[in-house]
């Protein structure tokens, strides 16, 4: 867990980001809406992933209450769109300042704590969101919401059609991975990895580490958001299940498969998730239980997940050839 | 105000606060002596109501299926430790997560696989099923039954940890784990037996509260989070903290539920009050949390001399 792994050429990466910018047009070559949901889902949960990544990866605060912000992202979707307001720049601006408030009020006590105190305070008030709104009968309760109609936008950046979405998401999850590549290298992020690995030391240095951690946290708790007002849309229906406990549990499982701490591993990690999780469970309703063990057996005998594993492959190669 | 419905919503809070001090205990053990994050405890919970309900079926008795829950559970419990658990107690909190996450869904996949996918119900002898009547109050017998039988259990933990050599262990490892270890104890079978033990303790849970919701997959998945609350309020380590903390919160937790519309009824117009109460009870256990870090954030009652 110490040193960051060695990165993969960014040539592979531009390739898999060309890739997903060209497949909705093959899939719909190949008469397949299908794919292009399942891609449209793996790449908004990538923005989650994304997201929870800044925190746990390069911060090393394992939260294990994120998906509380895809929650408030998608209800900041559906509550308005319940009062029939369905402007998205008004969904947009309350999904961030909501997260924002949520992610600093509850932030801020949960960083006081380390450790073991952080993962379960972080799942208590993420859990204690979960409750809220399965009492709120006005919005549906446990029966969830169902959202008429997207987000209102500008016809230039109409979501309407599932392919306009889909390109919607994929600008997003551009933003994400661009702002996160910025952030992580300019002096703020430097300071938030360090503090991770020598706090005393970055505290010795002037920085008011724990102002920087509450930062970096409230600033992934509104990319996340913006995964869930996104995820609104494309569901259309939404209910509190979203935010169980056990989301946020698969997310650091997306994160984790993929490499943490490295810019493009949520990305491969959720995307091989929701394919492994789809081709799985078309072959057996027990595939929880492979899932299962492939958690276990990563911990146990793989580390790095595939970003690791790539990265040792591609330097190999370097190494003959 | 209804003096009958308030008794049976106190010992609702009581029975709560019980159940949750069983999953606690443990919890809170295994986190400071071993300072392992254990996700899948509320797994021993769910498997300890299977086990006893299939041999409640088998044998008809309670009892025996009590009897045979708890060894099972144990057993379950030091083989889940000795083959993985073991392994990670010097990884990071992150490897410990997501093992026991990954054992949360190993567990529910293994019991729809051999139990099937519905719930099973575990029927009660009809001596348990009774009801008590003193003078107008109507008092079910089960519930008494768990309360006491909980009260009971925390009794036997409070002495064993207090008068006891193992016990003495217990405390010292969660205060000084390397103190205990240079002093030559065999510190693996420490961490077996209390790793079991807990776990022994959550299926206890699980089989007491099992003939009333029926045993169900992932029936511990909720319910471990309050248990997770009520061990940071207790202080991590600290059983005496977990007992006082479980009761506070399983009585908070049962009386917000039933009151607090009355008392908001009071401030607020009645369909105001009608949203607000749920929504606001739901949240009333984490805020006492939340308060409870900001003024004392190692928790109520510290163990002794822990960092």
């Amino acid at each position: 867990m110490i040193s960051l792994p060695a990165t993969i050429s960014a040539r592979s990466y531009a390739l898999l980001l060309l890739v997903l910018a060209l497949l909705p047009f093959i899939f719909e070559w190949l008469d397949q809406p299908f794919y292009l949901d399942l891609l449209s889902r793996a790449l908004i949960l990538c923005i989650a992933a994304i997201s929870l990544n800044l925190i746990l990866g390069f911060g090393g605060m394992v939260s294990l209450g994120h998906a509380a912000y895809i929650g408030i992202g998608a209800y900041c979707v559906g509550i308005p769109s319940y009062y029939d307001y369905y402007n998205g720049w008004l969904h947009l601006t309350l999904a961030l300042s909501v997260s924002a408030i949520f992610a600093l009020v509850t932030g801020a006590i949960s960083l006081r704590t380390r450790g073991v105190y952080f993962i379960m305070i972080t799942m208590a008030f993420t859990q204690m969101l979960y409750f809220i709104f399965l009492s709120l009968e006005v919005y549906g309760a446990d029966d969830g919401l169902v959202i008429y109609s997207r987000s209102e936008f500008p016809a230039w950046l109409s979501m309407d059609s599932s392919m306009s979405l889909y390109y919607w998401i994929f600008g997003v999850l551009l933003l994400a991975l661009f702002f996160t590549h910025r952030l992580v290298h300019a002096r703020f992020g430097r300071v938030i990895v360090g503090a991770r690995f020598n706090e005393q030391r970055m505290q010795a240095l002037g920085f008011n580490t724990y102002r920087y951690r509450l930062t970096c946290y409230v600033i992934s708790a509104m990319i996340c958001s913006i995964a869930g007002m996104l995820f609104g849309n494309f569901a259309g229906f939404i209910s509190p299940d979203i935010m169980g406990w056990t989301r946020s549990g698969e997310l650091i499982f997306m994160v984790i498969i993929g490499g943490v701490a490295t810019l493009f591993g949520p990305l491969v990690g959720t995307i091989t998730f929701v394919l492994l999780e789809e081709f799985l469970s078309a072959i057996t309703v027990y595939w929880h239980l492979i899932f299962g063990i492939l958690l276990v057996a990563l911990v146990l005998f793989g580390k790095g997940g595939i970003h690791g594993w790539l990265s040792r492959m591609d330097h190999k190669g370097e190494e003959h050839g | 105000m209804d003096w009958n419905l308030l008794v049976t919503q106190l010992m609702n809070g009581l029975q709560l606060g019980l159940l949750l001090f069983l999953l606690a205990s443990g919890l809170t053990l295994i986190f400071g002596i071993m300072d392992f994050i254990n996700l899948s405890h509320g797994s021993f919970y769910m498997i300890g109501a299977y086990f006893c309900g299939t041999v409640v079926a088998k044998t008809g008795s309670f009892l025996v299926g009590v009897m045979v829950g708890l060894i099972g559970v144990f057993a379950v419990g030091a083989l889940v430790e000795w083959l993985i658990v073991r392994k990670l107690y010097r990884e990071d909190h992150l490897d410990h997560v997501l093992v026991t996450f990954g054992l949360i869904l190993i567990f529910d996949t293994l019991i729809h696989m051999l139990w099937g996918a519905s719930g099973m119900a575990i029927p009660l002898p009809d001596a348990l099923n009774g009801q008590l009547i003193v003078g107008s109050l109507v008092l079910p017998t089960y519930r008494l039954l768990i309360i006491v039988a909980g009260l009971l259990v925390a009794a036997i933990l409070f002495f064993l940890v207090t008068k006891t050599r193992l016990g003495m262990l217990i405390r010292a490892g969660a205060s000084n784990r390397s103190m205990v270890e240079a002093l030559g104890i065999n510190i693996n079978r420490l961490f077996l037996i209390v790793f079991a033990l807990g776990a022994a303790m959550a299926g206890l849970a699980g089989m007491l509260i099992a003939p009333i919701t029926e045993a169900h997959i992932g029936m511990g998945n909720d319910i471990i989070i309050i248990a997770f609350v009520v061990v940071i309020v207790g202080g991590i380590g600290s059983v005496k903290g977990a007992f006082y903390a479980a009761l506070i919160i399983g009585l908070i937790d049962t009386m917000s539920r039933s009151y607090l519309d009355l008392l908001f009824n009071l401030v607020m117009p009645s369909n105001y009050a009608e949203t607000a109460a749920p929504a606001v009870s739901a949240m009333l256990v984490y805020i006492l949390m939340a308060a409870v870090l900001a003024f004392r954030p190692r928790g109520l009652f510290p163990p002794a001399g822990m960092k």
